[in-house]
């Protein structure tokens, strides 16, 4: 799998790209440089969302004060500019996770979106029938539970969770356990947003297929950490939010397999996805502007694609590294640190690291962290299965970037130890 | 001591701390300091929705007066609780609805709260005030 590639490897290095240097990445991102009360930000919050470098910011601001115009309808000068960027934007997308088509790549606003598309689209066509299942896992996101709720609800179909063990790896004997011939989807989370767990996803694509089963994966911490290629992987669905890859918020991804997409109806009626309207019948627009009702988030879309070409402008492998070393330093010294438990001890995981400390709220950890200028984040993480799992109300969880720093880690600490003291 | 006075004691209280630090020190040490809360108080009734930690609040009227007991799975909450209960425990129903908590303003705490905490603290503000208005109705039966 892609995302396990060890680092002492040395995988064959890519010269075309840009050298992996820390100060110079971290120069990037203008909002490192600002201080929170009183100290230097140490920004731990990435899984929720990552900051922005100042490429995709001016991208913004370039499109708003060169390009503005609605797209694909207009024939003036500005319409045609904003529409090639825009679509020259899809191809960058396509391009970053190989999709076979840019027709494949819907723009919308998040992960969350895009499964709440896949999830009414199906919920109108003919994919299910009464008593049909769908599998997921007990370590989904809630945009990745909530949403098949709801089509269950309609449809009389079944949701089935495949369960994970205590260190928070999937058990995929019971995963297997569960595909039978009424199983009509499996949507799973590539890497948990709660515990790390990076999931052997190509692994459950290809089991899923062998029983004929469509397989949506939820990219949303993925695609930031790690290459993904759509047709290796053979996915039917893929979803990722841009927010999280260093492009704006209100952007994400849905890829979806071109035939699969033909066959959906639209989720959304409204200008962009129709081909011809009259009062007594609408024809609609080929994918992937059928998924495209209205004037969709251009600016947003625009900067997604220059983030895309920032993370492309590395060798994914440097990254990768970068980030496996921050998240064993860390474990390591977090270990050190009396009373405190790391929830999600997968073999396989992304830089995500959730913890408790014998008798002290997280919430506690969280506010005194942040009078120390150190954001992290508390609570359920949109997991709340996954907390009744580990019988925990909540989590302090720390999730690393590429500009993060291993003195940032030792800052962390020293910052823990000092508020534990404080607290107990 | 009034309402009035009790807010101005706290306030000239947190003046004498310079940095966030030290605030939140002193806040975690008020917190430790609230009274021990009785089990049979630990009800569904008493806690309040809205917050990320655990805070549960309950209130008795005795000879006209509201008496605030509470507690919080966090210590920072305990502490924000434990100034609420410090200010408006002991004082009658119209006191409390007619003395809002300027102190917390004054004190900083209102600004460098998040909206998430933010909420918890209102919440809990509201519902000493739902107190009060409650015991106020009863009384004037």
């Amino acid at each position: 799998m892609d995302f396990t590639i060890p680092v002492e490897k040395s995988v064959q290095k890519d010269t075309t790209k840009r050298t992996f240097d820390l100060e110079k990445i971290r120069s990037d991102f203008p909002i490192l440089e600002r201080k929170v009360n009183g100290k230097q930000l140490i920004y731990l919050d990435n899984a929720a969302t990552t900051q922005k470098p100042d490429v995709v910011i001016e991208s913004i601001k370039h499109y708003y004060t060169f390009e503005n115009a609605n797209i694909h309808r207009g024939l003036h000068f500005l319409s045609e500019l904003a529409t090639e960027s825009y679509e020259t934007s899809r191809l960058k997308i396509k391009e970053f996770i190989n999709a076979m088509s840019a027709a494949e790549i819907v723009f919308l606003r998040g992960a969350t979106e895009a499964i709440n598309l896949v999830a009414h689209s199906m919920c109108r066509g003919n994919f299910f029938d009464d008593g049909d299942e769908i599998i997921i896992s007990e370590m989904e996101h809630h945009a990745n539970i909530v949403p098949w709720q709801m089509l269950c609800e309609r449809r009389n179909v079944k949701l089935k969770v495949v369960p994970i063990d205590d260190n928070g790896d999937l058990i995929f004997e019971e995963f297997e356990k569960l595909l039978n011939p009424k199983t009509k989807l499996v949507s799973i989370t590539h890497t948990s947003n709660s515990l790390g767990t990076v999931n052997p996803i190509k692994e459950i694509i290809d089991l899923a297929h062998k029983n004929g089963v469509p397989v949506l994966v939820d990219g949303a911490q993925a695609v930031q950490h790690g290459k993904i290629d759509v047709q290796e992987l053979d996915c039917d669905f893929f979803v990722f939010s841009g927010h999280k890859l260093y492009g704006p918020t209100g952007t994400g991804i849905l890829y979806g397999k071109a035939d699969l997409l033909n066959k959906m109806p639209p989720y959304q009626g409204g200008g962009d996805m129709i081909r011809e309207v009259t009062f007594e019948k609408t024809t609609f627009n080929d994918i992937p502007n059928k998924f495209e009702a209205g004037t969709p988030n251009i600016a947003g879309s625009i900067g997604l694609g220059v983030a895309v070409k920032y993370l492309n402008s590395f060798d994914i492998n440097d990254i990768i590294s970068h980030e496996v070393n921050l998240l064993n330093y860390a474990t390591k010294k977090l270990l050190e640190i009396d009373g405190l438990k790391i929830i999600g001890t997968a073999k396989n995981k992304s830089a995500v690291i959730s913890f408790v400390v014998d008798g002290v709220h997280p919430y506690d950890i969280g506010t005194m962290l942040d009078t120390q200028g150190i954001a992290i984040r508390t609570g359920h993480h949109c997991t709340q299965p996954i907390m009744r799992r580990y019988n925990l109300p909540a989590t302090a969880r720390i999730s690393f970037g590429i500009y993060n720093t291993i003195q940032e880690v030792d800052y962390l600490i020293e910052a823990l130890n000092k508020i534990l003291k404080m607290i107990r | 001591m009034t309402i009035k006075e009790k807010q101005e004691e706290l306030v000239k209280e947190f003046s004498r701390y310079e940095n966030w630090e030290d605030k939140y020190s002193y806040l975690i040490k008020v917190g430790k300091e609230l009274n021990y809360f009785p089990e049979e108080y630990r009800t569904d009734k008493n806690k309040l929705d809205g917050c990320q930690s655990q805070v549960w609040i309950n209130a008795d009227f005795k000879n006209g007066k509201i008496i605030l007991q509470a507690d919080s799975d966090a210590m920072i909450v305990k502490g924000l609780i434990a100034l609420l209960i410090k200010v408006y425990s002991g004082h009658s129903p119209d006191e409390i609805l007619t003395n809002p908590p300027e102190f917390l303003a004054t004190i900083g705490i209102d600004s460098h709260l998040s909206p998430t905490r933010k909420n918890g603290l209102g919440a809990m503000l509201k519902q000493i005030q739902l107190y009060a208005v409650a015991f106020k109705a009863l009384k004037s039966k």
